[in-house]
């Protein structure tokens, strides 16, 4: 009998102990569980637990990030919101909009955010004036992929207009390869829409139509020439391209089948897998035009009880931002720092031209957020985009009615 | 107390049941109303603002393509369905030896989920992988069957897929009911010398119209609620071509962030199924007063 006291009694002062000097707890919400993007949380997490830090996962796979969001609504819906959610572009207002997002404006300014991120991205983080998420990489989406032993064996150079693209792939079906590898699925067109609206409407006919959403823009002539150089790209697709997944189009342009894909840099990470070697076996350059159309994930921190949650939300805001768990993240997952004083070495030629082109872009105003990555618009007016490009796209539907089509869709959508 | 009992049991044991029907599927029909009547967005929110998404959902050229889906698809399916499976089932019915083993084959698409026949006809229908390129392989170079990426046609593929899946089983619910006409009337039939297509036709068909009605209410529901066969088979694709109403509700309500929207499209579907349903439990409870 008395051991068991003693047992007792120790066992409730081990617990009061721990309850004394509980350290930062997070659990966190994300939907990065696929091979190299689950190493790269792993980093995080083991960071976290190295600053003494409790990390509770609460990863959720499937939909592009869509079934984590019901699992996030259903959460806030009762009162019992994660501490730190991966989201994204403007979700963050919406949800700040909702009331439930903390500010952590502390940290950012302890840690000098406003410097050391591009001002546009550092935008995307901001609710209203206070800080509220987080930003932990940048992809770049207006990437063209191409195999250089395709483009060297038909005497063919990076196109750097989209006349030069179209000449390029003309010459590439007269050889029986297919010029670019597409697959048919909406946010696919979407991202080739995407970036041939920047090469032909500039930079700022790009952020007056996609992020503005100004009716003028969007009916233009500019736009109805997009979307005749879309229904170009759709001459120069395989007949069998409905429905293929993104990662097979880029590998029918790592054996040959195909010149080029239009795709954002998770495409780096399929070359790479392979044991490709950027510039030698595959050559990666900008879409023509000028701009650079990003694609930030970032962690949105929600309002929580207890220290010890807050706690957690600041450390795990300001090692998000740290410069190793910036280096080592964006090293396993193929895209960029979110901050400009990262060290690059490490990094492939593709990242570092990315790096250079977003500071050189941020400098000259056109670092543009990724509407087909609902980095520019809400869900239901980047939605409604969506459906008419995928449905000029793949139909026979004339530039000058999808115009049209565009201006209501987007009014309707309001 | 004990009579009290016995008169109340079935009562008491039903409660928990129709109280969570009540709750589940009567108050969250109601709560989806009124969902629809506000500007819903990210979260439910609860002030009513009029009929604003019904508006937008007929203005959407999407919403369009979704219904006139449904109606393609359903007809197409239900229509086919029904003769696939009677046809089957009269073939059966002429006493064959190997009833057994056929019926088990014809049924057994049946015993597959939407996803699996969805994933495995989207191979066979692909023009580089399947038909058009094994028939091309064969040396009929001209050949093409290209449903499946060819806009204007997709929706067709998934009715074949469907039809695939569910005429087996319509084969079997006609085959219970061919077995359930009477022998007799079938026999005075022969020896009266009447041609076996004229008994078919005057006598065991129109005898069998309550099997064609529960045929025809399984298979409408099955239709109206398709979705895991036209995200196994198309996704959508290509473009929204074969979007149905369920696919285009759950793209408004997980994937855009517009809950209002889908709650309105799911109204609609819901009003649908009404129109079918209503009719068939109104002659049943007449024809159980009669």
């Amino acid at each position: 009998m008395k051991s068991y006291l003693t047992c007792a009694a120790s066992t409730l002062a081990l617990v009061a102990s721990t309850a004394a000097f509980a350290g930062p707890e997070a659990e966190v919400l994300h939907y990065w569980t696929s091979g190299g993007e689950a190493k790269s949380v792993a980093v995080l997490q083991k960071e976290f637990a190295d600053n003494g830090g409790t990390w509770t996962d609460m990863p959720v796979a499937g939909g592009g990030g869509d079934a984590a969001m019901t699992a996030l609504r259903a959460r806030v819906l009762s009162g019992n919101a994660p501490t730190a959610v991966q989201l994204k572009g403007p979700a963050i207002q919406e949800w700040y909009e909702e009331g439930v997002l903390a500010d952590i404006s502390a940290v950012a300014e302890a840690n000098n955010w406003a410097d050391v991120l591009p001002e546009s991205i550092a935008g995307h983080m901001k609710c209203e004036g206070t800080w509220c998420a987080a930003p932990v990489n940048v992809h770049r989406v207006d990437w063209i992929w191409a195999n250089s032993d395709v483009l060297s064996s038909n005497g063919i150079e990076m196109p750097k207009t989209w006349d030069e693209f179209n000449a390029a792939a003309a010459k590439l079906q007269a050889a029986g390869i297919i010029p670019l590898a597409h697959g048919g699925q909406a946010w696919q067109d979407a991202t080739v829409f995407e970036a041939v609206a920047l090469g032909i409407l500039g930079a700022d006919g790009f952020r007056k139509a996609f992020v503005d959403l100004d009716k003028e823009t969007l009916t233009s002539d500019a736009m109805v020439a997009v979307f005749d150089q879309m229904r170009k790209m759709r001459g120069f697709v395989d007949p069998n391209f409905s429905g293929r997944d993104w990662n097979l189009a880029t590998a029918m342009v790592m054996n040959g089948e195909a010149a080029f894909q239009i795709m954002g840099d998770w495409a780096k990470g399929e070359f790479m897998a392979a044991g490709k070697v950027p510039g030698d076996d595959f050559l990666c350059m900008s879409t023509p035009g000028e701009g650079f159309l990003y694609n930030v994930d970032s962690f949105a921190m929600f309002s929580v009880d207890g220290e010890e949650k807050r706690q957690g939300q600041d450390l795990l805001a300001k090692l998000v931002v740290g410069q190793n768990f910036q280096k080592v993240f964006n090293l396993n997952k193929g895209s960029i720092p979110a901050r400009t004083d990262v060290s690059l070495d490490e990094f492939d030629s593709c990242a570092v031209l990315s790096a250079d082109d977003m500071a050189a872009s941020s400098a000259g105003g056109s670092l543009l957020p990724s509407y087909a990555h609902g980095m520019a618009l809400r869900g239901a007016q980047s939605g409604a985009i969506t459906d008419v490009v995928t449905a000029h796209f793949n139909s026979d539907m004339s530039s000058a009615d999808a115009v049209q089509q565009l201006a209501t869709a987007v009014a309707n959508s309001m | 107390m004990f009579k009290w009992l016995e008169e109340n049991t079935p009562k008491l044991v039903l409660a928990p049941s129709f109280i969570a029907v009540m709750v589940f599927v009567y108050g969250f029909i109601a709560w989806t109303a009124w969902v629809s009547l506000t500007r819903s967005r990210l979260l439910p929110k609860y002030e009513i603002d009029g009929f604003i998404q019904y508006d937008r959902l007929f203005a959407s050229p999407r919403w369009d393509t979704a219904f006139g889906n449904l109606f393609i698809f359903g007809i197409l399916f239900i229509v086919i369905a029904m003769i696939l499976g009677l046809l089957l089932a009269i073939l059966l019915d002429q006493n064959i030896r190997t009833e057994g083993a056929l019926r088990t084959i014809y049924l057994y698409p049946m015993a597959l989920s939407m996803i699996v026949t969805g994933t495995a006809w989207k191979w066979i229908l692909n023009p580089g992988l399947g038909l058009e390129a094994t028939v091309r392989g064969w040396g009929f170079e001209n050949f093409t069957f290209d449903w499946l990426v060819n806009p204007d046609m997709a929706i067709y593929t998934i009715v074949i897929a469907a039809i695939w899946q569910s005429s087996g089983f319509v084969m079997a619910l006609f085959l219970a009911g061919l077995r359930s006409v009477d022998g007799e009337i079938i026999k005075a039939a022969q020896v009266d010398g009447i041609p076996t297509w004229r008994v078919y036709t005057a006598i065991i068909i129109p005898s069998m119209a309550p099997i064609f009605l529960s045929a025809f209410i399984v298979l409408s529901h099955l239709a109206i609620k398709s979705f895991d066969l036209v995200i196994a088979l198309t996704g959508g694709g290509p473009g929204y071509a074969t979007d149905l109403p369920a696919t285009y509700m759950y793209a408004m309500a997980f994937s855009r962030g517009d809950i209002g929207q889908a709650a309105s499209s799911a109204m609609i579907m819901m009003m649908v199924v009404f129109t079918i349903v209503v009719p068939y439990l109104y002659s049943e409870l007449r024809s159980k007063d009669g």
